[in-house]
């Protein structure tokens, strides 16, 4: 990147200017998510900095908008903070019941699409499978579809009766799945799908086959070669695309706005609630939350791809 | 010797059992696939069942709407032995009656009189209105109903029934279109106050357009820097791309309308430099600018990430060839290193152009009255208005549109190309 020594004065102008505006770029891409935190401090119900903020006078930040997220749902949020205070918190205040939702939902239905994606992938990518390119297609149309479309018809389709089921008398009954955790998590896992086929497959295209080929050599029968020798070299890819697949439910709010019954709120229909009808400042405190959370996650999938890099080795990339 | 090599090489190969060796080998890659198929069958059908096939049907509503044909069998006998063109007599009405004193019994007036209501604004009520008094009414019914209404004798209504008697129509993809037909049954487009959709679909092409374009001229400096910088400082650069890309989408479009808002902090920053006055704070968002601003750096990551990958390979050398052989910087950047992006640029727009025609949650929380694209439209028939024969007819245009360019797509970069991070 550095200036060749024969850069003219305009050449160099240029190489300056193009440098300031990536970095003004940059500034566009991470100020949005940096800014949210500090706000979320902010002592007033304000979405700007306050001029005791600026001149960083304690009196202008507080823990009230965190303190808010705990409380709210709360049956006596102004109990003192002993053991009762906080099981109240853990049973019934709202933040944490919509966590526990999106937690759930989330593991379920990232365990379906990596536990099933994986094995498509491993498929897609042998040489003799058929039609692999329209089978992909299939595959990946999750993300490409819009997303009002696949809730639209994913809540035609909960909706139906075809569910077997006992309703309350233990009577058989045709039920349906709109409505119930098992519902949003098939509906989710499906829209996981295509990050865990594309970041997979990626991972076992750079999986050199001779090492399979290898460990058949020296004895081992092929699931031996699989569990012992492919399987742990494509671990971390696994764990990256269920990790994809994880943040998608985490994230997705159409979907469960279409299938899920009212008291099934999630983290993002939550968020959707309190920006769509009176925005408060308890918002930011949540995205702070989230954003600390996409930190984590961005530092876990980093990692991962070091040591698949470092596993791999010299294999062809 | 020579006896039985020249024998060998006429009989068919064999393997050790005996078998031509050709038909071994067919069987064992015939096995070798069926293997494969099998490993992708079991995520292949649940893709089909629970999204493929959902979304079919729910598109087939577009084309099939039963809301008034299931609850007029005496008018559906009518029609079907009187083709269009004939008077409506009092048999007509007759017909009508029978099937409206059922509709007040099973309460489905009020269904049958929103599938008409679609095609003629304000006959919903006339259903109604008429199925209360059908059990006291006398005949002749003709004389009766238009007693009741005069619109009875309308000859559009009458013909709105009649398109409605077949449950299938493709009256919906006219009104998705921004066409109606009049009272005689010839297209015509709808009054100028009233097109919405064609309008719609127009702008959420615009926008979705403008995105692309936007995206891949803020993303291709940044990718170059990240693709030309030392490993470490790329690495480090990259955070701020990456970061983005895995915070959630509702943290982001908050993110924004904190900041864009005219009490937020970018007006205040422009108040205080002296750029604006207080008085002259800029609406930057619920408007089509917060729309632009709030997609442009979500879908931002996905332009610049295929655009990294492909100017990774690019060697520097050529460029340095370029202008040893006396090119100046700005014909070497044009002649040599942007050609060769291509396959990047291509991938980057296409995808952001892709995902951006289907948005719905940043339009719908930023986009204000005239920020809003097609999907707010499908959200609104499909929740609001319940008009979900429309929302259908929609949603299929969009999909048209949005499966073009996957097929484009595939054609140019290929499915088995996608990358992500």
């Amino acid at each position: 990147m550095a200036l060749p020594v024969y850069a003219s004065p305009l050449e160099k102008l240029w190489h300056y200017t193009y440098l300031v505006l990536c970095a003004l770029i940059l500034l566009f891409l991470i100020a949005p998510i940096i800014i949210v935190i500090p706000l979320s401090f902010n002592a007033e119900p304000y979405f700007t900095f306050t001029e005791k903020m600026m001149t960083l006078d304690p009196a202008g930040y507080s823990l009230r908008w965190y303190d808010s997220l705990i409380t709210f749902g709360m049956q006596n949020p102004e109990a003192p903070r002993v053991i009762a205070f906080w099981w109240d918190f853990w049973e019934n205040a709202t933040w944490v019941q919509v966590t526990k939702h999106s937690v759930i939902i989330g593991v379920f239905a990232t365990l379906i699409s990596a536990g099933l994606g994986t094995v498509a992938a491993l498929g897609l990518t042998r040489p003799e499978m058929p039609w692999r390119k329209q089978i992909t297609a299939v595959l990946i149309s999750p993300m490409i579809v819009p997303i009002i479309i696949s809730a639209t018809g994913m809540f035609f389709f909960y909706s139906g009766q075809w569910v077997p089921g006992i309703d309350a008398q233990g009577r058989f009954e045709w039920g349906r799945l709109a409505g119930t955790y098992p519902g949003i998590i098939l509906a989710h896992a499906a829209l996981g799908i295509p990050f865990v086929i594309i970041t997979v497959t990626a991972t076992l295209s750079g999986f050199d086959q001779s090492l399979v080929r290898a460990a058949a050599s020296l004895g081992a029968n092929p699931r031996t070669a699989f569990f012992r020798v492919q399987m742990p070299l494509i671990m971390p890819g696994v764990v990256s695309g269920g990790l994809f697949a994880f943040v998608t439910s985490f994230d997705e709010v159409v979907a469960v706005l279409f299938i899920a019954a009212n008291d099934q709120q999630t983290i993002p229909r939550q968020m959707w609630n309190g920006i769509r009808e009176q925005i408060s400042p308890a918002i930011l405190a949540v995205a702070t939350l989230l954003v600390i959370i996409s930190v984590a996650l961005l530092t876990v999938v980093e990692l991962l791809r070091r040591r698949s890099e470092r596993l791999r080795g010299v294999s062809p990339a | 010797m020579t006896d039985a090599t020249a024998d060998l090489s006429h009989a068919p190969l064999t393997t050790a059992d005996g078998r031509p060796l050709k038909a071994a080998l067919a069987e064992s890659l015939a096995v070798r696939r069926r293997r494969a198929f099998l490993l992708v069958a079991p995520l292949f059908l649940f893709i089909l069942i629970s999204f493929i096939v959902p979304i079919g049907q729910m598109l087939l509503k577009s084309v099939y709407n039963d809301g008034f044909s299931a609850h007029v069998p005496a008018l559906s006998a009518w029609f079907d032995a009187n083709p269009p063109g004939s008077a409506i007599d009092e048999t007509a009405y007759a017909a009508l009656h029978a099937d409206l004193v059922e509709m007040k019994r099973n309460k489905t007036a009020g269904v049958a009189g929103t599938r008409v209501n679609y095609d003629v604004a304000g006959t919903r009520s006339l259903f109604t209105a008429a199925a209360r008094g059908a059990e006291k009414m006398e005949p002749p019914y003709k004389e009766a109903f238009l007693k009741l209404d005069k619109k009875w004798g309308d000859p559009n209504v009458w013909r709105a029934m009649r398109s409605a008697a077949s449950p299938f129509t493709m009256d919906f993809y006219l009104a998705a279109n921004d066409l109606k037909r009049d009272a005689e049954g010839a297209i015509v487009p709808v009054p100028e106050g009233q097109a919405v959709y064609k309008k719609l679909m127009l702008r959420t092409l615009t926008l979705s357009l403008e995105i692309t374009a936007i995206c891949l001229l803020i993303g291709f400096p940044i990718a170059h820097l990240l693709a030309t910088l030392p490993m470490r400082k790329a690495m480090l650069l990259m955070i701020f791309v990456l970061l983005p890309f895995w915070t959630s989408l509702l943290v982001r479009t908050t993110a924004w309308m904190v900041l864009l808002q005219q009490q937020g902090v970018l007006n205040d920053l422009l108040v205080w430099i002296g750029v604006i006055d207080d008085k002259g704070r800029i609406q930057m968002i619920y408007n089509q600018m917060g729309t632009i601003i709030a997609m442009t750096h979500i879908l931002l990551p996905f332009t610049i990430l295929p655009l990294y990958s492909v100017m990774k390979t690019i060697p520097p050398s050529y460029v340095r060839a370029a202008r040893s052989l006396g090119a100046t910087s700005w014909t070497a950047f044009r002649r040599v290193y942007l050609p060769q992006t291509l396959p990047g640029v291509g991938a980057g727009g296409l995808l952001v152009f892709i995902l951006a025609m289907g948005y719905y949650i940043t339009p719908a929380l930023v986009g204000g009255a005239d920020g809003q694209m097609i999907s707010n439209l499908i959200a609104f028939h499909m929740q609001k208005s319940l008009n979900w024969s429309l929302a259908a007819a929609l949603a299929a245009q969009l999909l048209i549109v949005v499966l073009i360019f996957f097929w484009i797509y595939d054609r140019i970069v290929g499915i088995d190309k996608m990358k992500l991070g």
